[in-house]
């Protein structure tokens, strides 16, 4: 498929519109003076300043950070040890189940997984707060890690850990040395997922979190059933800069990098 | 040894994470009704034995939720909602995403990544940033009022309208990026085929481009329709009080009746919903699959 | 002064350095490797030839340690190696897609084995080295393994199975991803290599000109069977089977029955209408045993007329003829309606070639030209 008809171009550019507008509107509205958030007061960075005074915002956003390099790296571990058991594990006993435990999370409403596993943890008595919203985190984010993980496993190439055992490494040192630098790339993205879902959450965290532990999403969730404000505007362009920050560079590295190995196998034919 | 500690943890993980709780959900559906407090009736007892215990379990719980009419109209408008939503959000997905294939191969990789970049960013914002819009004196409101098409303010945010909004936006990138998918390993040689045997644009569109991307526009809609079911992020945020959505309710039997065992048979219910679609959805990705190889 | 023969298989003293002892190996219901027996010489070069899905691939597996037989033993130098793992096992693999790690420079690639063994670091730098050297790759060390082209790669991988100088080194289609030009000149390439190392070799392909080319010794196998084992010129002189007359080179089978005449000589009732044939064997066949003469193309000549004192002839009418260049293949319908194809050596130009299109001809051959067999 190759055209750009008149008709391709108008719906990419009402898509993409209707996909930023409001984004760009919530930054601009950011640096609006007025407390008023839909009346334009003229430009000021003051909200920027209340957001770093205010402490609860500060703490809660820590107390985020935490859960998510916490989970996400949990998850990393545990979902790359579901997916090489997915595809490599062969057979064993209650892999249906295990296979579907991987794949239920996926589509489960957050409202029943955090409502079980707050069923969960008052059952067995543990005190809501940091590690109970890491437990949960990590459970529904390590079926994702497996999923990015086990669909770059899928299409890798065996006989290179047959060549590592035939030239002497033992299992492990073959995973070690062979298998985890090549599928390094999924498992990184597989981190970066993890990690996006946990500072995401505010249903299954709402849950699971006690009076000790607030993450950002529920803070700003309070905030703004009460309204629009133009500090959370603030803080919403904060958030939208680095992601937008981070995904740019991901993508502009992966292209290079394609690029790159592209050219050098094309010379290397060629000579 | 090695290969068995490796199915162990992440096994025992989610028994212990995902699958124990569910089953503590199905129990506490199961018994009476209380506020609050656990424990729950009944509690099982080893020297009683699992009959005895099986035996007190009853339906109570969904009784009740068949007799008060707030839940299965809840149940009814979350279809409605999820099922219109889906549809919209198909209408609106379809074209970017025809749009996108039809692009310079060159562009592509750039508007996947901008299509991606809002998953990447907080849903919570992304469903905020329509409050600001939406609202009476919102920005929509003020441009409408302007530019002369309305003399009064309408009415949007805290509607049913406000969530089909929030709804199509969100979840726009699921269904763009299947339908894209679908299209883009189409051969560009069909439509020429088709033209060649006497098709215009047209025709071609609707009977070569359209039934060839099947598979991506269904994947897309169960992708929309199966988190919108249980949504409760949108309706509470851009919804109204008279948006029934069934997480919502869900969400308040528990935190504001506190109503446990009751808030576990709407969950339990729920869920039992969402199989149907599940089911079906994982069948097409396997012919899709199979289709594949 | 007679250059000595290289033939330990025909030395009743010789220890082979493989032996497979009645070796099965099922995968389920289905049985890919069926009551195996063979031996393997050292400083042989072992060609496993068959169509996919004989077995060939499962039986270089087991010897590797990928898979375990599930009856039988394998022995390497005299020891059963069922129970030591691939990583322990003094043999080394090239893969068919060469498994070169991605991630590695050449140099790492070729090392790798080598720091596997906890080998002080000069030994292992001159071991790279030397097969850098040996497959003429030392200008490429520090590229990664996308950085250079199939046939270097190929080369690499060679490299890195060599490096740890392995009693045994598999080959698993080792040219099978190169262009045909390539593919030739690496053949003499490996051969030479093999015989400067003096490693044993043993090759998996299903290319019969491979085979022929590289192996001392060929073994065409059919399900999980070894047909014939033996040197590339008896497989294909002196076939022992219909099977392996047909994988190897082009062949005309003719069906008939045959009656001893003589001395090793044998008459073969093949029509109804059309006198007997003579073929020499030297497997006797009972009287009205029936039997298959097979005839290698270039061992017919065609003629106008029909030659004096050839042992066989038969006329027939030209139906098609394939012209290769080098060689023409003419396919001539017999009146029983049996084509046979007969080859000749284009040693003219083609405006002089002597016979076209429904030309009647004669086909003849001498007594032994052609193998008599029973199935």
């Amino acid at each position: 498929m190759n055209r750009m008809s008149w008709f391709n171009t108008v719906s990419l550019t009402l898509g993409f519109a209707f996909l930023y507008i409001p984004m760009v509107i919530l930054i601009v509205y950011s640096f609006n003076e007025s407390k008023l958030v839909t009346v334009w007061g003229g430009f000021s960075p003051k909200w920027y300043g209340e957001l770093l005074k205010n402490e609860a915002f500060l703490t809660a956003a820590w107390v985020t950070f935490k859960v998510a390099v916490a989970s996400s790296t949990l998850a990393t571990v545990l979902g790359t040890m579901a997916a090489y058991v997915l595809v490599r594990g062969g057979r064993f006993f209650g892999r249906t189940l295990f296979s579907g435990m991987i794949y239920a999370p996926l589509v489960m409403p957050e409202v029943i997984t955090g409502l079980s596993l707050l069923l969960l943890f008052i059952g067995i008595g543990l005190d809501r707060g940091v590690l109970t919203i890491v437990l949960a985190h990590t459970t529904f984010s390590m079926c994702f890690v497996s999923v990015v993980v086990s669909s770059r496993l899928v299409t890798f190439d065996r006989s290179l850990e047959e060549a590592a055992l035939d030239l002497g490494c033992t299992g492990s040192e073959a995973f070690r040395l062979v298998t985890l630098p090549i599928i390094a790339p999924a498992v990184i993205s597989g981190w970066l997922l993890a990690f996006t879902l946990s500072l995401d959450d505010l249903v299954i965290a709402s849950f699971t979190s006690g009076p000790a532990a607030t993450t950002l999403p529920i803070k700003i969730f309070s905030a703004v059933r009460l309204g629009v404000s133009p500090e959370i505007n603030a803080l919403s362009t904060i958030m939208i800069a680095i992601v937008a920050v981070g995904v740019s560079i991901a993508s502009l590295v992966t292209k290079y990098q394609m690029t790159r190995q592209m050219k050098e196998e094309q010379e290397a034919e060629r000579n | 040894m090695r290969r068995a500690f490796l199915i162990l943890v992440p096994y025992t993980w989610l028994l212990a994470l995902f699958l124990v709780p569910f089953v503590i959900v199905l129990k506490i559906s199961l018994s009476d009704a209380a506020i609050a407090r656990p424990p729950y009736l009944p509690q099982f007892d080893w020297a009683e034995g699992i009959w005895a215990f099986l035996a007190q379990l009853d339906f109570e719980n969904f009784v009740w939720l068949t007799q008060d009419d707030l839940y299965w109209k809840a149940y009814l408008s979350s279809l409605k909602i999820a099922i219109t939503s889906t549809f919209f959000t198909l209408l609106v997905g379809y074209p970017i995403a025809y749009g996108m294939a039809s692009a310079p191969p060159m562009w592509r990789p750039t508007l996947m990544m901008f299509v991606i970049l809002p998953f990447w960013t907080s849903f919570l914002i992304r469903v905020y940033a329509w409050m600001g819009i939406l609202s009476n004196e919102g920005l929509l409101n003020q441009f409408l009022l302007w530019s002369g098409f309305i003399t009064e303010p309408l009415v949007i945010l805290n509607t049913n309208l406000a969530v089909y909004i929030g709804i199509v936006y969100t979840y726009l990138p699921f269904m763009i990026l299947p339908i894209y998918s679908a299209l883009e390993r189409m051969d560009g040689s069909l439509i020429e085929a088709a033209e060649d045997l006497g098709c215009s644009r047209t025709t071609a569109f609707w009977l070569v481009t359209l039934p060839l991307s099947r598979p991506g526009v269904i994947a897309g809609c169960f992708l929309v329709f199966i988190p919108a079911l249980g949504e409760f992020v949108i309706p509470s945020l851009l919804g109204g009080s008279d948006t029934l959505m069934i997480g919502k309710v869900l969400w308040e039997e528990f935190f504001s009746n506190r109503d446990w065992p009751v808030a576990s048979a709407v969950a339990v219910v729920l869920l039992l919903l969402l199989v149907i679609p599940i089911v079906l959805f994982q069948r097409n990705q396997q012919k899709q699959q199979e289709a594949d190889t | 002064m007679s250059i000595p023969v290289f033939a330990p298989w025909d030395d009743p003293l010789a220890h082979p350095l493989i032996q497979f002892k009645n070796v099965s190996k099922r995968f389920g219901q289905f049985t890919a490797i069926d009551d195996l027996t063979i031996d393997i010489f050292e400083r042989e070069f072992f060609a496993l030839l068959g169509p996919s899905g004989c077995g060939k691939t499962t039986l270089m597996r087991m010897l590797a340690g990928f898979e375990a037989p599930s009856e039988g033993q394998i022995l390497l130098a005299g020891q059963d190696i069922a129970a030591v793992p691939p990583n322990l096992r003094s043999v080394n693999m090239m893969f068919q897609s060469y498994a070169l790690f991605p991630h590695l420079s050449i140099w790492d690639n070729i090392a790798f084995g080598l720091r596997r063994e906890r080998l002080p670091k000069d030994q292992i730098e001159e071991r790279v080295t030397e097969m850098l050297r040996l497959t003429r790759m030392e200008s490429f060390a520090r590229r990664k393994p996308h950085q250079i082209s199939g046939g270097q790669r190929q080369r690499v991988a060679l490299a890195r199975s060599l490096a740890k100088a392995p009693k045994l080194l598999l080959l698993d289609e080792p040219l099978g991803a190169l262009d045909k030009k390539l593919r030739q000149e690496t053949q003499f390439e490996l051969m030479d290599i093999q015989e400067k190392t003096g490693t044993t070799f043993v090759i998996v392909t299903h290319d019969q000109e491979e085979a022929m080319t590289v192996a001392s010794r060929v073994a065409v196998m059919d399900h999980g069977k070894i047909v014939q084992v033996a040197t590339p010129d008896k497989i294909y002189e002196e076939p022992n089977s219909v099977y392996v007359a047909d994988f190897i080179g082009e062949v005309n089978i003719i069906k008939g029955t045959a009656k001893p005449d003589g001395e090793a000589s044998f008459a073969v009732t093949w029509s109804d209408t059309a006198p007997p044939l003579t073929a020499l064997s030297q497997t006797t066949f009972s009287a009205d045993q029936d039997c298959h003469l097979a005839i290698r193309p270039e061992k017919i000549a065609i003629s106008a007329d029909k030659p004096e004192d050839a042992a066989n002839a038969v006329q027939g009418k030209v139906l098609d003829i394939a012209y290769l260049g080098n060689i023409s293949t003419y396919h001539v319908e017999l009146p029983t309606g049996a084509i046979i194809k007969a080859q000749t050596a284009n040693t003219r130009r083609i405006s002089r070639r002597a016979f076209t299109w429904e030309d009647t001809v004669w086909l003849s051959w001498t007594a032994s030209a052609g193998v008599l067999l029973a199935n």
